[in-house]
């Protein structure tokens, strides 16, 4: 049976498409303003993509923060099911995971059975989100890929003792008046993300192992600093980004 | 959903009746005097003085959604976005009058505080005495960390003593120790009662939730002491009883029964028990409506005034989080919950403190745990569509387990 697991965030709209348990197709779009309109455009490409028909996809899961938009999805589920069964199913070892997301940031345990056991989300603020690293990233004027791999330059990170966006971003201004490296500062931002996550992990409690999912997980200056602070390896896949989506399109095959 | 309950219309016009009568206590020449939801309000009743609680008027305000625009105001005077929203509200209505009860509250003759709740009624009673230029009376209850010590026994029955002067110099009259006897039995009685309502809610489906005890908690809060208190409860007892007697729940088809800690988010009453009742969830019982039979158990029917420190003393938010966590523990036994929801309550410091402290010391439970951030009154610090996402996560998680435990995995 093809089902397809679609999952929209605040930025990007992701969709997996499953036969069975093989993945046939994915597929990444950025999301405008309208999340419905960002739905429609993602399944018509992805069907281009697959060459098949919107007749031939039986059942459809949607989940993200545009989920209860999405009028040709069977289900709404959210994303922390999702992310739960995307993980387990990639990763099957995995215990705890973290998905920083532009609006929401999570820690998710499983039990042995992959089953969610428990999680935590960010409280209302921002600054423990993807929202934060774009924000900086602008402040620093360096693009949101290169902003990783700049901070595992960073021998001797700033202190950015802010965990306001705001504020943060004043102080990130300051350290670069009084000329701190580049380098060293980005890896100070880094740490400082980190550690307001580290402290949701530590909130939940930590099973190992521990792995990252979303679009952030593809960012080596986070995964760095989240594996110095909690001294422990921290796994990622190369479909990170699509976690999501595939729980979604998992949990369709089950309907 | 399960119809309205029927004794609500009578609570609506006792209330009525109540407020009507402080409104025109000079003309009855009664006095007024304003107190602190955990205030030692017995002694007020027995000396036929009309107890008025700012922050019942707090709730009322911000159960018309009135809250936001009345912190703003009071955050325009200088008073800081952390200060609680009740002492914001009430400071802002007693300038501004804006109220659901016309023209704001009556004016106090005098203010009795207790900081048996928190250490925000201080500051708030002392403006607000300077302002109406009345007395205050400060009962300090000691902080019980772990136990309730004879010192602390001492020190609390010395206050209870210079309560009765108080009130004795305030009114110029001699305090009435027999009217206080039949005051203080009525009191626990009262309490009884409200306890046989909540406990109620142990049957399945259960015929009440959180949301019906937020309601009709008013009258214990405000009138205990008094009659119709005990009458009132009573009626709602029996017609709980009834709804049990017939399986009918408040929630259709129950499924799930969750906790709720911290005071409610009186401006989405109605959206939060909608949306937890789409997932067949009741919520069955609440740390906070509890807090006001929590104590029964320390006074003497024999000896209230003598014994009343010590209860005052040892309410909820005035211990330990180790003592706040046995008593979550035993609701989750005593309920059969599956979850708790806590309401981080940017107003309330004592209340939200804790909770992740607390969080840890049930985990042994395996009951899973939501948190959400909102203000009690400040409708500004809530965010729809965020609480709403962690809702709907922490009722699929819910479901899933239970799921699980059906299927023996
Ligand atoms: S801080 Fe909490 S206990 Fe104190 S008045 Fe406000 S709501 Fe009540």
């Amino acid at each position: 049976m093809i089902t397809l697991g679609i999952d929209v965030g605040s930025l990007t709209a992701k969709a997996v498409l499953m036969d069975g348990d093989k993945i046939i197709e994915k597929h990444l779009i950025s999301v405008g303003y309208n999340s419905k309109t960002a739905a429609d455009k993602l399944l018509s490409e992805l069907l281009d993509k697959a060459f098949i028909e919107r007749k031939a996809i039986a059942k459809v899961v949607a989940t993200g923060y545009g989920r209860n938009s999405i009028g040709f999805a069977d289900k709404a589920t959210t994303e922390i099911i999702c992310h739960g069964k995307g993980i387990h199913f990639l990763l099957p070892e995995v215990r705890t995971i973290i998905d920083i997301g532009g609006q929401d940031s999570k820690v998710i345990v499983l039990d042995g059975n992959g089953t969610v056991a428990n999680f935590v989300m960010n409280d209302k603020c921002a600054a423990g989100t993807g929202r934060f690293l774009d924000v900086m990233a602008r402040a620093m004027e360096t693009e949101i890929n290169d902003f990783g791999p700049l901070a595992l330059k960073g021998k001797n990170p700033s202190e950015i003792s802010s965990v306001c966006t705001v504020f943060a971003e004043s102080e990130i201004i300051s350290l670069v008046a009084k000329g701190e490296k580049r380098e060293d500062i980005t890896s100070g931002i880094h740490f400082s993300i980190a550690r307001r996550i580290v402290s949701m992990v530590k909130r939940v409690g930590l099973i190992p192992p521990l792995a990252m999912s979303g679009g952030v997980a593809l960012n080596v200056g986070l995964i760095h600093a989240l594996e110095s602070i909690l001294e422990t390896p921290v796994s990622t896949t190369p479909l990170s980004q699509f976690s999501g989506a595939l729980g979604a399109a998992l949990l369709a095959q089950e309907l | 959903m399960a119809e309205r309950l029927k004794a609500t219309r009578e609570m609506k016009k006792i209330m009525q009746r109540y407020y009507f009568e402080a409104k025109n206590a000079r003309f009855i020449g009664k006095k007024v005097a304003w107190i602190t939801s955990g205030g030692p309000v017995e002694p007020l009743i027995a000396m036929n003085i009309i107890p008025v609680y700012p922050e019942n008027h707090g709730a009322m305000i911000g159960a018309s959604k009135k809250g936001g625009k009345l912190s703003e105001f009071a955050e325009g005077l200088g008073y800081s976005q952390d200060v609680c929203s009740y002492a914001k509200n009430d400071i802002t209505s007693s300038i501004t009058k804006e109220s659901p009860i016309k023209g704001g509250l009556p004016k106090p003759d005098m203010l009795i505080c207790s900081n048996n709740i928190c250490g925000t009624v201080l500051k708030w009673y002392e403006i607000q005495a300077r302002k109406y230029n009345v007395p205050l009376f400060i009962y300090d209850t000691p902080f019980v960390h772990t136990e309730f010590t004879e010192e602390a026994r001492d020190y609390v029955n010395e206050q209870t003593k210079e309560y009765v002067k108080f009130l004795e110099k305030v009114t110029g009259k001699k305090f009435n120790y027999r009217r206080m006897k039949k005051v203080g039995r009525l009191s626990i009685e009262a309490m009884r009662m409200w306890k046989r309502v909540l406990e109620t809610a142990e049957h399945h489906p259960s015929p009440m939730t959180a949301f019906d005890a937020f309601f009709h908690l008013a009258l214990i809060v405000t009138l205990r002491g008094k009659k119709v208190v005990v009458k009132y409860y009573k009626t709602l007892l029996k017609e709980l009883q009834e709804r049990s007697k017939e399986n009918v729940g408040a929630v259709d088809e129950e499924k799930y029964r969750l906790l709720w800690d911290n005071l409610p988010i009186w401006y989405r009453m109605r959206w939060l028990s909608q949306k937890f009742a789409s997932h067949q969830a009741a919520l069955v019982a609440d740390t906070y409506t509890q807090a006001w039979c929590g104590v029964i158990d320390y006074i003497d029917e024999e000896d209230f005034l003598g014994t009343m420190g010590e209860a005052y003393t040892r309410i909820h938010l005035n211990v330990g989080v180790d003592q706040m966590a046995e008593t979550i523990k035993g609701f989750i036994q005593q309920y059969k919950a599956d979850g708790i929801v806590m309401h981080s309550n940017m107003s309330c410091k004592p209340y939200s403190f804790g909770q992740y402290d607390i969080q840890h010391l049930i985990r042994e439970t395996g009951i899973p745990v939501l948190m959400i951030e909102a203000d009690m009154t400040d409708e500004r610090k809530f965010s729809q569509s965020q609480i709403e996402t962690r809702i709907d996560a922490f009722m699929e998680v819910i479901k899933q387990r239970k799921q699980h435990d059906y299927t023996g995995n």
